[in-house]
């Protein structure tokens, strides 16, 4: 069987006494769009988080393309990795954030090439060359030269994708990508992403768009509470649920 | 549904900006009394503004006035310098880091300037020597601390490791202004610390940093004349030592005030245009600057119909409330 991409067992995490994950455990094979749903507070943010390490995780393991992320074990130790090792494994995992965090001080080409540049060093000819193709399959070409203050949020998020597949990673989270955006403004968004999954971007998506999920989706992951109450088919999961607390859920959702 | 279609007299409708005669009457008032404050300096021959004029350039006093500009420029540059290692120490997760850095913003801060500039021109007498090896060990090399300690180094010292407290306070509270989403992003970006202090952060907090940092540096400007009582000298000190032998004290100390004025002047210029340039991004939109009434004018040039009712042909949403409300 091949390797999934990124593999979590038993991941734990809590903030202070607030236990958020209580032991998630999942795969995501490559070329998957796996959304994950749930009510706020469910802990499906944190858990995309603890993915690339921005969350440290409290138990439980997880790896990336076979990496095991955040940690190297030893015996029966697992040993925090230092800080530049943790950012080299950083970057083959994009993120995209619910508020788009681009750089306000930079152009949409210099957030593009920032990466690039920055971090894996690429010369900046090619860096700028590559850049300005994303921002074109983005459909932003125009946009270059525009600051982030000067872009609409749906703008800004299509050039918050372009950044992070700047650094050509292999897995991409989504953290509500539209959940800051104007109702008119999502449906780009969702174009974008929706011709990345096409193009077969392993990408995990924490979403409310239950279209986006039912539409794109392979596979959708329900959390509740801290667990994972149910996974499987998004049509299965979100016209005929199993679970009671998924139900409860997408009945209040679909009212 | 029907549109409403603006008449030919409603389009040619022209805006008369809202007009305030109290301000007229106010920018009187003061012109008037700026002129008759002129008219006096000028006319008042106790001013006198010949002597003035005859010690403005003179050498003593110029050198004096490269004296503090270099202790301006030197300790803010140090000052600047030990206030962003402070700052980046103050928010390191490392708890001895971060205490040092707080204790010595404390102890800079809480004691007067004046006392730390006497401190180190005296600090021969509490520590004579200063000697390096290895601690509790042999030494390799041994230096009078009277050799090493000039009114120059003293000053220097006194100056910069002041202001260095004072910076590390402005560059914190430049650091902390930026959303923790960006450094989010740049780690995510696969960034260490330093890139996105150096890349992300610090590009950023400048805006904040640079206005505060103006007035400490036109502060410094005038705290040089504090490095008297150590016996180096510089403008007030050039001045003073003319006046006291010709007792002309007041044109004297207006040379000085002009050469102050002068520089604050051209320190003012600067940061206009370093502000300008960490303006980058954060200034609002150039179609947003322009007059609502200019861009109908535009649209009507451009044989574009008026904005109202092109904003009110857009098929659904707005347009069909305000038919609702018709």
């Amino acid at each position: 069987m091949k390797e999934p991409i990124v593999r979590a067992r038993d991941i734990r995490k809590s903030f202070g006494h607030l236990e958020v994950l209580k032991g998630i455990s999942l795969d995501i094979n490559a070329g998957e769009v796996a959304c994950l749903l749930g009510p706020s507070g469910s802990g499906k943010s944190t858990f995309l988080r603890c993915m690339n390490h921005l969350e440290k995780i409290d138990g439980g393991q997880l790896w990336v393309q076979g990496e095991r992320i955040g940690y190297r074990r030893s015996g029966n130790k697992l040993h925090e990795l230092k800080e530049h090792e943790t950012a080299k494994q950083r970057a083959s995992i994009g993120m995209v954030f619910q508020q788009f965090n681009l750089f306000p001080h930079r152009t949409a080409l210099e957030n593009v090439i920032e990466g690039p540049t920055v971090v894996q060093r690429i010369p900046k000819e090619q860096a700028v060359e590559e850049g300005r193709q994303l921002l074109a399959r983005v459909g932003l070409a125009d946009k270059a030269d525009h600051y982030p203050g000067q872009l609409s949020g749906g703008q800004q998020q299509r050039v918050a994708i372009a950044r992070s597949l700047a650094l050509k990673p292999s897995v991409m989270l989504f953290d509500e990508p539209t959940s800051a955006l104007d109702p008119e403004l999502v449906g780009e968004v969702l174009d974008v992403m929706r011709s990345l999954a096409d193009s077969g971007m392993t990408m995990i998506v924490v979403t409310h768009e239950m279209g986006f999920a039912k539409e794109v989706g392979n596979v959708v992951h329900f959390m509740a509470d801290g667990q994972l109450v149910e996974s499987g088919d998004p049509h299965q999961v979100l016209e005929d649920p199993r679970e009671p607390r998924t139900q409860a859920f997408l009945s209040k959702v679909l009212a | 549904m029907t549109l409403y279609t603006a008449t030919e007299e409603e389009q040619n409708l022209s805006i008369v900006p809202a007009r305030y005669r109290g301000r007229w009457v106010m920018a009187g008032v003061v012109v008037l009394g700026v002129a008759l404050m002129v008219y006096g300096m000028v006319t008042n021959q106790r001013f006198q503004w010949g002597t003035v004029g005859e010690y403005l350039f003179a050498a003593p006093v110029l050198a004096g006035l490269g004296n503090t500009l270099m202790l301006t420029a030197v300790s803010m540059a140090i000052g600047i310098v030990l206030g962003i290692a402070v700052a980046v120490c103050r928010l390191s997760p490392n708890p001895i880091l971060s205490s040092a850095a707080w204790a010595y913003s404390w102890f800079f801060r809480g004691t007067p300037l004046m006392v730390q500039l006497l401190f180190w021109f005296f600090m021969a007498a509490l520590i004579p020597k200063l000697v390096l090896g290895v601690p509790f060990g042999p030494s390799f090399f041994e230096i009078s601390t009277n050799t090493l300690i000039s009114p120059f180094t003293a000053a220097i010292l006194g100056l910069s490791l002041n202001e260095g407290a004072y910076m590390g306070e402005i560059v914190r509270s430049g650091i902390r202004a930026i959303p923790a989403g960006q450094t989010e992003a740049a780690k995510a970006m696969g960034m260490t610390r330093l890139q996105t202090m150096r890349r992300v952060i610090l590009p950023q907090a400048m805006r904040v940093i640079i206005p505060p940092t103006g007035n400490e540096t036109i502060g410094m400007l005038k705290y040089t004349s504090l490095v008297i009582v150590i016996g180096y000298s510089e403008l007030l000190t050039s001045v003073s030592i003319i006046y006291s032998r010709t007792f002309q004290t007041i044109p004297l100390l207006i040379v000085a005030a002009l050469w102050y004025l002068a520089v604050t002047a051209v320190l003012s210029v600067g940061q206009y245009y370093l502000e300008r340039h960490f303006e980058r991004g954060f200034t609002p939109m150039k179609a947003a600057k322009s007059l609502p009434g200019a861009a109908a004018n535009a649209r009507l040039k451009n044989g574009l119909p008026p904005a109202s009712s092109a904003s009110l042909a857009i098929p659904n949403g707005p347009a069909e409330e305000l038919e609702k409300v018709k």
